[in-house]
């Protein structure tokens, strides 16, 4: 009582987290791979940050659109003695093929090879890193939405309601996932989107059975009663009294949800239903270098490792995430 | 008594007991088995029993927080148990709960602030001035101004206490239920808890339902008391007639439970035999007759009434005495 600072919960949570060297570690090369994903445009391209061509100052020119460079061809262009560019360090956009690169080693011109189109393997990673993590996050993200509002209507209501949503979860389970998946992936015409959308679509009922169970535990809590017994509405009291108290084990079991999308959507690429070729994600890469395991060691090592190592962080936070939310630790 | 602001007639509550693949009802646990008590404004009945007698059942059943089987409660007039949810969420306004388990009374991810000002927002009190009046509350459960931006796990059983009957006035009811309020803390707190509650009964004029176990907390604080055994009032009337005469067995047996601070006095306890019956199959006739040191043979046969004036008892064997002795 005496503390000077505010006690919240996500401070006593984030404390708790800092304890965990190993989560830690994670977390932050996890920040790392998002900025890497942010920065992609900054890192790999040829679309230069700052030029000048003509006597005209172009800034950002890889992020806004110029009029008069709306035609303009940059892989081509050769600047003249008054122009200047400033370019990204890896000056090699993700789907630029040049057939006479092809199947280069790792070497200064490309950091880590290129593909058998001559494709710099370090761009499409980076590139890729975006794809496969917008898709991780938007598919839990779909997940969740679901899963928590069919999670609290069934654990708050119960009875009939609880019945509708538990058979819906059952049937749900009953599928296995990366069938039911592919089947999605086959219907919907090919694109991220939809890869996203049947990843959430699928995932939803483990999110469900979470809430739902703590909705049973928390609705007979008193202070719930108290919040019923001072008149609010149920709606209220689902979504500002209970659900931040049922949302623990939803946060551990997102962060191991994206690691599981990530995965599945590596695998959905290499069997060819993932991202349509153009693409980089990171694993149409792997599928893309399939046939040329035998030689050109590079072309399935970084890929593989970048799933590995993200796969493996996002585990690993969400083990410091459940070990910091364990109510017993708290106090 | 017309008077009253709480009248609570016959209330009954049971509980379908499910068995089995399709959840058959195979029988009913009878929580509350028609009670009727009145409590006029302002003054406090306790209803007093051990676990599963029902006390908590029925302040519930009275909020309407666990639907009454049957029976009727009339809450300044208004008949409570035929509201639809508007009247009755208008209604809450007015009757307030006060829990046991002050840690598991108060949202966790909550400010005070956020708990006290949330009560107020949704019935439109204090609008434009919710800061003021939060800590005018907190003023008045005798917590300081800086307790309003904290979080609940960050005060002593006491403060929570507090914090929670802060809660329950801040919708200005006009009657609290407590439910066991003090049970779950320290005795050295106990007191202090008592004591507010017993100043905000003056300063506000509220009207107490106060449910307990413990004899001498439900002595200190009432007007009335009511002892109730497996769901049902065996004997209630004015706390000091209640105190000095018991009249029920029953009754008998819980007073001479209380311990008295005086290593030296000699002590009858009355020991009462075996475990509560189960309310699912509650003994015939007199419900308290298998445990009862005086028990007869009708006892077993026929299930006594209430009887008496204002000191009424439900007693085949003993009656109260008439209301002039008494008093």
């Amino acid at each position: 009582m005496s503390k000077q600072q505010k006690q919240g919960y996500w401070r006593i949570v984030a404390r708790q987290f800092l304890r965990n060297r190993f989560a830690v570690a994670a977390f932050l090369l996890l920040l790392l791979l998002a900025a890497l994903a942010l920065a992609a445009p900054f890192l790999a391209g040829n679309i230069p940050m700052y030029m000048v061509k003509d006597g005209k100052s172009y800034l950002l020119p890889n992020l806004f659109t110029y009029s008069d460079l709306v035609s303009f061809r940059f892989d081509t262009w050769k600047p003249g003695p008054n122009d200047s560019a400033i370019r990204p360090p890896i000056p090699y956009p993700p789907d630029e093929s040049d057939l006479d690169g092809a199947l280069a080693r790792p070497g200064a011109e490309h950091w880590l090879g290129t593909d058998d189109r001559g494709r710099d393997v370090l761009s499409r990673l980076i590139w890729g890193t975006r794809i496969s993590m917008t898709i991780g996050f938007v598919a839990v993200g779909i997940s969740v939405v679901i899963g928590v509002i069919l999670g609290a209507l069934a654990g708050f209501y119960g009875g009939r309601i609880d019945m509708v949503i538990l058979r819906m979860i059952e049937v749900m389970l009953c599928f296995p996932t990366l069938i039911l998946i592919l089947a999605l992936v086959a219907v919907l015409p090919p694109s991220i989107y939809n890869i996203m959308l049947a990843l959430g679509l699928t995932r939803w009922p483990d999110v469900a059975r979470l809430v739902r169970a703590e909705f049973f535990k928390l609705r007979e809590s008193d202070f719930c009663i108290a919040a019923r017994a001072t008149g609010l509405s149920d709606l209220r009291i689902i979504f500002r009294h209970l659900l931040p108290n049922a949302m623990a084990p939803v946060w551990v079991n997102s962060t191991f949800g994206v690691a599981g999308a990530i995965l599945i959507e590596s695998a959905l690429s290499f069997l060819g239903f993932g991202a349509p070729p153009p693409t980089a994600s990171w694993g149409e890469i792997l599928n893309q270098s399939k046939n040329y395991v035998d030689f050109a060691w590079w072309l399935v090592t970084f890929p593989g490792l970048a799933i590995f190592i993200t796969v493996t962080a996002f585990n690993l936070v969400g083990e410091g995430l459940r070990d910091a939310m364990d109510p017993r630790l708290r106090q | 008594m017309s008077d009253a602001l709480l009248q609570v007639r016959d209330l009954t509550k049971r509980f379908p007991v499910r068995r089995g693949v399709f959840s058959q009802i195979t029988g009913y646990v009878r929580a509350v088995d028609g009670i009727s008590f009145d409590i006029p404004r302002g003054k406090t009945l306790a209803l007093v029993g051990e676990s599963g007698s029902g006390k908590t059942t029925a302040g519930r059943a009275i909020l309407r927080l666990i639907e009454p089987t049957s029976g009727s409660v009339r809450f300044d007039g208004q008949e409570v148990t035929t509201l639809n949810k508007h009247d009755l969420r208008a209604l809450r306004k007015r009757m307030q709960l006060i829990f046991q388990d002050p840690y598991g009374s108060l949202n966790p991810r909550m400010t005070v602030y956020n708990v006290l000002s949330e009560a107020m927002a949704i019935h439109g009190l204090a609008r434009g001035r919710r800061r003021e009046r939060v800590y005018e509350l907190l003023d008045q459960v005798g917590l300081a101004d800086t307790a309003a931006d904290r979080y609940p796990h960050e005060f002593s059983g006491g403060q929570r206490q507090r914090i929670g009957i802060a809660r329950a006035l801040a919708v200005e009811p006009d009657i609290l239920i407590a439910d066991e309020p003090v049970s779950a803390l320290d005795v050295s707190v106990q007191a202090q808890i008592l004591n507010l509650l017993a100043q905000l009964q003056q300063d506000l004029g509220l009207t107490y339902l106060f449910i307990g176990h413990d004899l001498s907390v439900v002595r200190h604080i009432s007007d009335e008391v009511a002892v109730m055994y497996l769901g049902k009032i065996v004997e209630m009337g004015p706390v000091d007639a209640l105190f000095s005469a018991p009249v029920h067995p029953y009754t008998k047996a819980l007073l001479s439970a209380v311990p008295v601070p005086d290593p030296d006095a000699h002590k009858h306890r009355i020991l009462v035999q075996g475990d509560v019956p189960s309310p699912m199959n509650p003994p015939s006739g007199c419900r308290f007759h298998p445990r009862c040191p005086d028990a007869t043979s009708a006892c077993a046969i026929t299930e006594p009434q209430l009887e008496g004036e204002s000191h009424r008892a439900a007693c085949l064997v003993h009656a109260p005495a008439p209301l002039r002795s008494a008093k």
